[in-house]
């Protein structure tokens, strides 16, 4: 296909914008496009966290007087699980994907996220799940075990009600659109850049969420697996955690908070990548140590993993292993402080002027740096051992997070809302409503640490007024009603903002990003043609940029075949690497997302064979995402503007639905290793070991590797007769029949298994089993879609991916099942150990 | 009895005491353990101040004195404010935590301190005395003043916390697990707990009473202690 002649930049606008764009109307349950998606996870996330700021003043008017009799424990016990739960999951993580999927392309230079429709997919998860959540409360059922479910009080004898059937089930419907949203962001921005973006070019917006989205990667499993294990326990009674059978309390928390603590830096790193994107605007200067911040929050992620220890100091651990968690948890104070004093720095060394995001990244510094100290006080275990529970690590949290997240965010969103919008504020009632929030928020939260050191334990729903909490209590409500009414001002800031904003042409900031190279506000497509990048990313000129962008100057400057088109490039050269071909949009991820949303409420009723049917219905929807999208011919490296070609992502060794299946993967194993690292726990810890009876080697379970084995070798075999021009739907077939051998085997060795609810030891073998089971499952369905994908014509030599990741899952689920195994077959002998060393 | 203070601040922060004085307040310490976490929270209360002031000076500079911080070079910055500087700070602070925390713990003695069995359940406290043959179980503490006892805190359901902040630290009473916390009242009288820990409806009024004997009527005082 030869080069189209140049297009006006009007023509390629309307020839763009024509495939590009969401229809009005109904058609807009079809978007798949990152900026409409982006505004609508940000706007959700704005409404849920409306909704948890008036559960926030519920518990204030609460606890506003001694002795109150507003709400008892049954609806307080439900305000504040709901409050921590909704600010968490269903507004602060969404929040920052919102604006990840919003800014990243448009920042790296590309025309949208790797997999749009895994997007809207992920959308669609969060609004439901959300609302199953929140209308959890409208029936008086939400979840009231706390924010972060400690059991046995979340297990069945304590909790007997569906409520944390809704947590258990919704937030973890929630994180896993969480965790496909990860596994896109860390795809997107490896793979979806401008030409000559090398890594060591990106912005730091993109460095920040790249460290975001593996630290999801690697956060988020525990959480998912021990969320699953917890309502297996409720829902079948397999006791993981009860520990008259085996469970431990204790494993609940190692793995909540093994995620719980990663989760705060989750949330601060996006917030932070912002204040490093607008801080160098207004000191009009490039940031100061720009490699020593990549360094930093590199070890911050890697330091987050090793001291999710420090919310368990008062469990009973030995004290000198305490002491490495709290060296540990003081150590990130380093990492913190690095990009601290290099915003610092920028400042002290540019010229800062001060516009009104400036004003929220005041309030930033000023309550993040108290958060942080009173961070590193609880750090040190005797004193956490007096705070701990008490108001003043409420006071603590809410310091690092909304000086950690909320203030940036509010000047994220006076930074970026003339770009959504094309529109300047012309009233400025985002000053007065900033001196509420910062007043307000100092007010109800400062003096609450003195609280905390008073003795009020967190959690309690009212208190006599002989302990001195009175006015301390009375302070704190009456100041956090004028909070709430700076976001209010706030809000209706936002919305005469839209109303009557100014129109201004572009880069209103003259910020040196790629995100102000377009037209503002931004078109579908983003780029009308994709910009080389020579020198710095953080050094560009939009000015001079956008019109020769919008003028078809750049790469992909046309439309070839009413294809959606971008860049894939070399993941840290930046040189183009292929040209990635996205979807259309489609109304596909809404099914899917209301398909799955039957699953899930099939659960929560506890109608097992509908959820089974849901789910086969969700995965045969998945089949339809298939068809739609692929390429019927090799046609080689096809023109990509400027003289240049590159082939298409079906034909490269290395595109971006390869790299998603590793990055899944690697957050499967970590899920994986999570459940190994249970069972080996409650062998060596729990109470109530040794189990009455011991799992020991039926013939079923020697066969499981076998069958594992010879479906993994089929795997291999369909994929080499492929790679070598062949029909491979034979082999398929054999590896699909393999497959279902593999799940007959594994049935009935679940079956030779000793009743798993009498004691945890059984139960984790049942558990991991039941892994391989679904892995095998899921292989099944690997094996299919890459059969349909061969019978649709998207399937040669040349373009053999279905057929790689068919094999990359079924070898995963061979290392996985051996190592299952291998540990059942273990553990007669290790329990054994153990007892003769007692 | 009142303790030497360590630091001069120190001055300052007990004439602040009254005001955090409390039947439930750490900043009121009655024991060796809670003393000295209450020292230790004045130490990092005032090294805050005085590092808060320095980074929202800093701040405050920054605008009001353009180009004042240009004769330090910029990676300076960031190698003083950002390394040397908290790595100082976190390393004396670590240690001496960890020296604090390293006296508290209930370690052996050459005189073994009496134990007291503190075992939770929805809701409330239930106090035993195996040391003390005949002597039932109390929904209040009792112990004798003026010396270390160690508390045994078990639970019956589900996690509870045992909390006497004017005393020490708290621990968690976790269903199958027994911890230890060791505690001292230095004069007898009457100190209050709480549950820390969230632990369903009950939580708000799983509260307890202390009650420290002198050490020669404490036995007696156990024997005729209601149930
Ligand atoms: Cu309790």
């Amino acid at each position: 296909m030869s080069e189209s002649p140049p297009l006006s930049p009007i023509r390629l606008h309307k020839a763009l914008e024509r495939i590009w764009g969401t229809g009005p109307g109904w058609q807009r349950l079809s978007a798949v496009n990152h900026t409409v998606l982006g505004k609508r996870f940000m706007l959700t996330a704005f409404v849920f966290f409306a909704i948890g700021g008036v559960l926030a003043m519920l518990i204030r008017a609460q606890l506003a007087s001694p002795h109150a009799a507003f709400v008892g424990p049954e609806i307080y016990n439900q305000l504040f699980s709901m409050h921590g739960t909704l600010m968490m999951f269903l507004f602060a993580i969404p929040m920052l994907e919102g604006l990840a999927i919003y800014l990243l392309p448009k920042m790296l230079g590309a025309r949208d996220m790797a997999f749009p429709r895994l997007t809207a997919y992920g959308y669609w998860c969060y609004l439901f799940g959300g609302i199953i959540i929140v209308a959890s409360m409208l029936f008086g059922v939400a979840p009231n075990s706390g924010w972060f479910m400690y059991t046995p009080l979340s297990s069945q004898p304590y909790t007997p009600g569906i409520n944390a059937d809704i947590w258990l089930l919704g937030v973890t419907f929630v994180e896993i659109s969480a965790l496909s949203a990860a596994i896109e962001i860390t795809v997107s921005i490896l793979k979806l850049r401008a030409p000559g973006m090398a890594l060591g070019r990106m912005p730091l917006f993109a460095w920040y969420m790249l460290v975001t989205a593996m630290m999801m990667v690697f956060g988020f499993p525990p959480l998912i697996l021990g969320s699953i294990l917890l309502e297996l326990e409720r829902a079948f009674g397999l006791p993981f955690f009860d520990p008259t059978r085996g469970g431990d309390a204790l494993l609940w928390q190692h793995l909540f908070w093994l995620f719980g603590h990663p989760e705060v830096y989750i949330i601060f790193l996006p917030a932070a990548g912002a204040l490093s994107t607008i801080i160098p605007v207004f000191a009009q200067r490039r940031i100061v140590g720009y490699h020593a911040i990549i360094a930093a929050i590199v070890a911050l992620a890697f330091l987050s993993f090793g001291l999710w220890v420090h919310h368990m100091f008062t469990v009973g651990i030995p004290h000198l292993a305490l002491a490495f968690f709290s060296a540990a948890s003081a150590l990130v104070a380093i990492p913190t402080a690095v990009q601290i004093f290099a915003w610092l720095a920028t400042l002290a060394h540019g010229r800062p002027r001060f516009e009104v995001p400036m004003l929220y990244v005041m309030g930033f510094f000023l309550v993040f740096v108290i958060g942080g100290l009173t961070g590193v006080m609880l750090a040190m275990v005797p004193f956490d051992q007096q705070a701990h529970d008490s108001y003043f690590v409420v006071a603590h949290l809410h310091y690092v997070l909304v000086g950690g997240f909320v203030f940036p965010m509010l000047a994220a969103a006076y930074y970026w809302l003339p770009h959504v919008t094309g529109r300047q504020s012309v009233h400025r009632i985002s000053v007065p409503a900033f001196w509420l929030i910062f007043i307000g928020f100092n007010l109800t939260f400062f003096m609450m640490h003195l609280t905390g050191l008073m003795g009020m334990p967190r959690r309690v729903y009212t208190y006599p007024s002989n302990f001195g909490w009175d006015w301390l209590n009375l302070l704190s409500s009456v100041s956090g009603f004028i909070l709430t009414m700076g976001f209010a001002l706030f809000a209706m800031d936002i919305v005469l903002h839209f109303r009557f904003g100014r129109r201004f042409r572009r880069n209103l900031w003259r910020a040196p990003t790629l995100d102000w190279a377009m037209p503002t506000r931004p078109t579908s497509y983003a780029f009308a043609s994709l910009p080389t990048v020579t020198g710095h990313a953080e050094e560009a000129d939009p000015d001079t940029l956008g019109p020769q962008l919008a003028g078809g100057q750049g790469y992909l400057g046309f439309v070839r075949k009413n294809r959606l088109e971008t860049l894939g490039v070399d993941m840290t050269t930046g040189r183009v690497e292929h040209v990635a071909i996205l979807p259309s949009p489609t109304y596909l991820p809404f099914i899917s997302g209301a398909l799955t949303t039957g699953v899930v409420l099939a659960m929560l009723f506890k109608f097992y064979i509908i959820a089974l049917l849901f789910a086969l219905a969700t995965f045969a929807s998945f089949l339809f995402w298939s068809r739609e999208k692929g390429e019927r011919e090799d046609c080689g490296p096809i023109a990509i503007g400027k003289g240049e070609t590159a082939p298409p992502d079906a034909e490269v060794s290395g595109p971006s639905a390869y790299w998603a299946m590793v990055i899944g993967l690697a957050a499967n194993g970590t899920g994986f290793a999570a459940l190994l690292f249970g069972a080996l726990y409650l062998w060596l810890v729990a109470p109530a070991w040794p189990p009455p009876q011991i799992v020991g080697p039926s013939l079923w379970l020697w066969l499981v590797l076998p069958a594992l084995g010879l479906a993994s070798l089929a795997s291999r075999w369909a994929q080499g007769t492929n790679a070598s021009g062949r029909d491979p739907r034979l082999q398929l077939s054999v590896g699909m029949g393999l497959d279902i051998a593999a799940l007959i085997v594994l049935s009935l060795a679940l079956a030779a298994l000793p009743d798993p609810t009498a004691h945890a030891h059984m139960a984790t073998m049942a558990a991991l089993l039941g892994y391989s089971w679904l892995h095998a499952a899921l292989g099944l369905f690997c094996g299919l879609n890459a059969l349909l994908r061969y019978r649709w014509g998207y399937v040669s030599a040349r373009r053999p991916l279905p057929l790689r990741l068919n094999l990359m899952w079924h070898d995963f689920t061979l290392v996985t099942g051996l190592l299952g195994v291998a540990l059942i077959l273990a553990m007669p002998g290790l329990i054994g150990a153990l007892e003769a060393a007692r | 009895m009142k303790r030497a203070r360590i630091l001069p601040p120190l001055a300052l922060a007990s004439a602040s005491l009254s005001a955090c004085a409390g039947p439930l307040s750490t900043l009121d310490p009655a024991g060796p353990s809670a003393d000295a976490v209450a020292n230790l929270w004045w130490v990092m209360f005032w090294a805050s101040v005085l590092l808060f002031l320095l980074v929202g000076g800093l701040w405050a500079l920054v605008w009001l004195r353009p180009g004042f911080g240009r004769s330090l070079a910029p990676m300076r910055w960031v190698v003083l404010g950002g390394l040397v500087m908290p790595g100082v700070l976190l390393t004396l602070l670590v240690g001496f935590a960890l020296y604090i925390g390293e006296r508290l713990l209930p370690h052996a003695l050459a005189d073994p301190p009496p134990r007291v069995s503190a075992h939770g359940i929805m809701w409330q406290w239930q106090f035993s005395y195996p040391d003390i043959a005949g002597a039932a179980t109390t929904p209040t503490l009792h112990i004798p003043a003026g010396a270390p006892v160690d508390i045994v805190v078990t639970s019956g359901d589900v996690v509870h916390s045992f909390w006497v902040p004017r005393l020490a630290g708290k621990i968690d009473a976790i269903p199958g697990h027994r911890n230890v916390i060791r505690i001292q009242a230095d004069r007898p009288g009457t100190y209050e707990g709480v549950c820390a820990e969230f632990c369903g409806d009950g939580h708000t009024t799983m509260r307890f009473r202390v009650e420290a004997h002198a050490p020669q009527d404490y036995r007696q005082a156990v024997l005729e202690a209601a149930p």
